[in-house]
């Protein structure tokens, strides 16, 4: 068996395994975690369709405002610093987590909500002030699709808050038992995958955006 | 199982390494090349010293730089034997990704250009 789907390069390194699954399934804490990171990537696919139309409609203002006179790079660069934090503190949270010490985890998670809600704060007081000034998704093609790509990843991002702050009662309740710490992981790959689909929204949407 | 078994399984993304100071220094270094990313990201697009119409692509190609040292220190992508399967994945999302954003962008731009209906006209369909 081994021979022959070595002769044929189905092996990989030295090992008996022959790639053709005889070994069985991978365990549960392999397999949730990649059923999760593609539904993750399909997550970046519906936002490539929201980044697609925002592309196509950033010109279509309708005489209303344009992305120079509502965008502010000092509030944007205060977003990213403090999503870029957290998703450093919810790595620091997966360490801790991974030798079940429950302070420090629980610290670490702390400060991953805590720096995804000054995210959120600095975003929604973005979006109650763009709208008191008449700049409301309402008003042109642009303003739609900047608040549909903004608001959609603000919306992940919220719901990944309430995820969080279950994933820190379940450890709390029920410890770092397997599947808890599984769900863990899962949740770290969704605030990761949030700050890569920032990278592209506060490069696209706000830095070319405001381009003298 | 024994452990030369063990290094040929497959991981999860975003699984943490074995020794607490590697996996705190690979989150350290990634923290530090991000900000430092988007440090330069924000003066390239302020400062007045770079040729104006290059600066776009330029943020783009940092920002594509920023995505790479996310996946690979934060959600541990790396191009083991033990990780084919996540990079496939991402490959294939990758693939979709680029081809809706270009694909779209790009059909947009030039019906914009060449469908026969004056600016004014095509301002208005737009904005509706």
């Amino acid at each position: 068996m081994t021979t022959e789907a070595a002769t044929i390069g189905l092996t990989h390194g030295r090992s008996e395994d022959t790639g053709l699954g005889h070994r069985g399934p991978e365990s549960k804490s392999i397999v949730v975690p990649y059923g999760f990171w593609l539904f993750v990537l399909s997550d970046m696919v519906l936002f490539s369709a929201l980044f697609a139309s925002y592309g196509t409609l950033v010109t279509a203002t309708d005489g209303g405002p344009t992305t120079h006179q509502l965008f502010h790079r000092d509030l944007v660069a205060v977003e990213t610093i403090a999503l870029l934090l957290s998703s450093f503190a919810c790595g620091l949270a997966m360490i801790t987590a991974k030798r079940a010490n429950m302070l420090w985890t629980q610290v670490w998670l702390v400060a991953t909500g805590a720096l995804g809600a000054v995210f959120l704060g600095i975003e929604l007081y973005e979006f109650s002030s763009m709208i008191a000034e008449g700049a409301g998704p309402q008003r042109s093609a642009f303003l739609s699709s900047f608040f549909t790509l903004v608001g959609c990843h603000g919306a992940h991002v919220t719901a990944g808050l309430l995820w969080l702050g279950t994933m820190m009662a379940q450890i709390w309740a029920k410890g770092f038992r397997e599947d808890i710490v599984r769900r863990l992981l899962c949740f770290s790959i969704f605030w990761h995958a949030l700050d890569i689909i920032w990278v592209g929204i506060f490069t696209i949407v706000y830095l070319i955006g405001t381009l003298s | 199982m024994t452990e030369n078994e063990d290094n040929l399984l497959d991981v999860a993304p975003g699984q943490p390494h074995n020794n607490i100071l590697s996996e705190s220094l690979l989150y350290i270094v990634g923290l530090a090349l991000a900000l430092i990313l988007t440090g330069v990201s924000f003066w390239v697009a302020s400062t007045g010293v770079l040729w104006g119409p290059g600066v776009a692509v330029g943020l783009v190609v940092l920002a594509i730089a920023q995505i790479g040292i996310h996946l690979v220190f934060f959600l541990h992508i790396t191009s083991g034997p033990d990780n084919t399967n996540n990079v496939l994945a991402l490959a294939f999302g990758a693939l979709i990704v680029f081809l809706v954003m270009i694909g779209t962008i790009w059909i947009m731009a030039h019906m914009n250009a060449n469908v026969g209906m004056s600016p004014e006209m095509m301002n208005l369909q737009m904005q509706h």
